[in-house]
């Protein structure tokens, strides 16, 4: 440890280990894991977008399952919450079609509107 | 380093883990491996995150969802619906529900989302509960050791002084002593070598902050030591860990093999040409040795037996040089006063003694367990908001503050605000933070027939005043108990401890009579009953209780 800075350079790395404990505004994905959801193979969505996420070195975004929303045949549903933004929810979301919402939407704040099946 | 999606922080302090949180800890990573979310879900273990009395205790992030009193068959139900499914495990969650979380940002923000947590500041917890203590990194995420590269790199060890100084923070341990002077007299005293010395040798009964700030955060101790080294010219510090504390010792040994590892100890710190060593060394259990004379001289190899006073440590202390002797909690405040400032610092609590306060809640209180809280806070906001009341719907009868050598305060004083020139003047000590709480129910006289007991057993024995008066205390008051002592005796008593309290060579003697001569200004209506034959709360069986006796 030589300077400030190669302890920030530290601290930078480290920090995106702890980020999802801090309380602040983060960009929700929220993915629906009822039964429904699950059978529909969210699950697969769900490690493509954490896989993405990893790949591109992404803060300040947390992952989490929720229960069915209702829509079961719209299965999986993925819903992304930037905030300031209004809701956007995407149905039929395939892991390939995750992998772009993260690319797309989350990190270029590009809504894919001919995926979108609800907005809050 | 990979990212999780969620993080599984499962409390590893000492309460919890008495309680199972090693199971409950190895049921979650086993569940996890089943549903094949291994790679999503990082499960950690953390410091106490404070109600200790719920425990096991774990929290889930991102949500901030805090589970209590976790049994092995709860985990693959939480495993199940809260992280495969995302649906929270409502009839499990820790009271009003919601873990308190704190804000981003540096160290010292309010807690909130929920009452236990809600009346908190937390600075010295500022990590536990929330990083994992054996992790260098995640205490160098929350801003750890930027406070020592501030100091080394941009500020003059003088100037580290004076900010110690200027924050008015005074010793935690127990006595209350202003921590900038202390280093002052250390840092002016020309000398070949100096040391600093962490006293975790935490001796009072019912005390256990020191214990899992060192689970909890074992880093924070060590950039607060090597900060101080730097202030006062040391370039060595020992932690003197009393050696029960077993897994405190594990945890500093691991925190310090790791800043040696990342050069934030060892030689040349940060460039600065400063170097700075830790060693830790473990007490063997005697309560005198948290007296800080006592323990230089058992770190010397000898009997541990205070020294008489002056010269006081910071002149000539560990093998005759300057030392600074500083308890554990007061270190971990060390870190946020220089990366805050000293304004800062005195903006939280009393115009006269700023900062937080850790205190360990316990004895008749339902929510017992560690918390912090600014200093100031009232009585009865720690007992009725913080501490959730008395259980049983007995009444309050006393608060013991400060451990056995603190003093006992009576309902009158519920309002009364805790800092250490507040108590001092009700006769009681703010002390090391223990907060002992005793219902309606005890006897006074057989309360503090326990606390002379313990001192009779703890005194070592080398000035008179202490050998021979504990066991004298102790003999009147197991007279009053059998109905046999006399007026005159009550006199005796109190003479006896006021001589004490002013000839005693050390803090022990001093202060064992404190509580009761504070009960004996409190209680002197139930002392007087005593020696009327009559104990009120029928404790004292050789007696009457009140309602046979008429």
């Amino acid at each position: 440890m030589k300077s400030l800075a190669d302890l920030e350079k530290i601290r930078e790395e480290a920090r995106r280990m702890t980020e999802l404990r801090e309380e602040k505004e983060q960009t929700k994905v929220i993915i629906g894991m009822g039964t429904c959801g699950i059978a529909a193979g969210a699950r697969e969505t769900m490690k493509a977008i954490l896989e993405e996420i990893n790949k591109r070195n992404l803060t300040g975004v947390t992952l989490t399952p929720t229960g069915c929303l209702g829509l079961c045949e719209q299965e999986p549903i993925v819903e992304v919450d930037i905030p300031g933004q209004p809701r956007i929810i995407y149905g039929k979301v395939t892991p390939e079609k995750a992998r772009q919402i993260v690319a797309k939407h989350i990190v270029n704040n590009n809504i894919i509107g001919e995926w979108v099946i609800g907005r809050k | 380093m990979a990212i999780y999606r969620s993080h599984v922080l499962v409390c590893g302090g000492t309460p919890c883990l008495l309680k199972g949180a090693r199971t409950i800890r190895d049921l979650f990573q086993q569940e996890i491996d089943r549903y094949q979310m291994t790679d999503e879900i990082r499960v950690v273990e953390t410091g106490c995150l404070g109600p200790c009395d719920e425990g096991p205790v774990v929290i889930i992030y991102p949500e901030g969802v805090m589970y209590s009193r976790l049994q092995p068959a709860d985990v693959p139900k939480i495993v199940e619906n809260h992280l495969y499914k995302g649906r929270v495990v409502e009839e499990l969650i820790y009271k009003e529900g919601k873990a308190g979380r704190e804000q981003s940002g540096p160290p010292g923000v309010t807690l909130e989302g929920e009452k236990y947590l809600d009346r908190q500041k937390r600075v010295v917890l500022r990590n536990c509960g929330r990083i994992n203590p054996d992790s260098i990194e995640e205490y160098i995420a929350n801003h750890g050791y930027k406070a020592l590269g501030k100091a080394l790199t941009e500020l003059r060890p003088e100037e580290v002084v004076q900010m110690v100084i200027d924050s008015k923070l005074q010793g935690r341990g127990g006595a209350g002593f202003p921590t900038g002077l202390k280093w002052s007299f250390t840092a002016k005293t020309q000398a070949d070598r100096k040391y600093i010395v962490c006293n975790a040798d935490e001796g009072e009964p019912g005390t256990f902050k020191d214990r899992l700030i060192m689970e909890g955060d074992p880093h924070s101790i060590i950039e607060g030591m090597a900060i101080a080294g730097y202030a006062v010219g040391a370039e060595e510090g020992i932690i003197y860990i009393r050696g029960e504390y077993q897994l405190s010792i594990e945890r500093m040994a691991r925190a310090i093999r790791q800043a040696n590892q990342y050069g934030l100890l060892g030689k040349d710190i940060f460039g600065s040409g400063f170097n700075f060593q830790i060693q830790i060394r473990s007490g063997a259990g005697a309560y005198i040795c948290g007296e800080e004379t006592a323990l230089l001289e058992s770190l010397e190899g000898n009997r541990g037996e205070p020294r008489v006073k002056p010269p006081y440590p910071g002149v000539a202390g560990l093998w005759g040089k300057p030392t600074v002797v500083n308890n554990v909690e007061t270190l971990a405040n060390i870190a946020p006063i220089i990366l805050n400032g000293p304004a800062w610092f005195r903006s939280i609590g009393t115009e006269s003694c700023p900062g937080t306060k850790v205190f360990t809640m316990l004895g008749d209180i339902n929510n017992q367990g560690l918390i912090e809280v600014p200093m100031g806070i009232t009585l009865r906001e720690i007992v009725y908001e913080i501490g959730g009341g008395i259980p049983g719907g007995k009444g309050f009868k006393m608060a013991q503050t400060g451990g056995t050598s603190g003093g006992c305060l009576p309902m009158e004083y519920l309002d009364l605000p805790m800092d250490y020139d507040t108590l001092a003047k009700a006769g009681s000590a703010l002390g090391s933070g223990a907060m002992l709480i005793i219902d309606d129910t005890h006897c006074i006289v057989d309360v503090l027939k326990n606390f002379m007991r313990f001192f009779c057993h703890e005194s070592c024995g080398k000035c008179t005043p202490c050998r021979e008066g504990n066991p004298r205390l102790y003999e009147i008051l197991t007279a009053l108990s059998a109905g046999t002592a006399t007026q005159a005796q009550i006199q005796l008593m109190k003479d006896l401890a006021r001589t004490m309290q002013l000839t005693a060579l050390c803090g022990l003697g001093q202060s064992a009579p404190n509580s009761l001569m504070t009960c004996l200004r409190f209680y002197a209506d139930e002392i007087a009953e005593h020696l009327n034959g009559e104990c009120p709360t029928g404790v004292c069986k050789s007696l009457a209780t009140k309602s046979e006796a008429v």
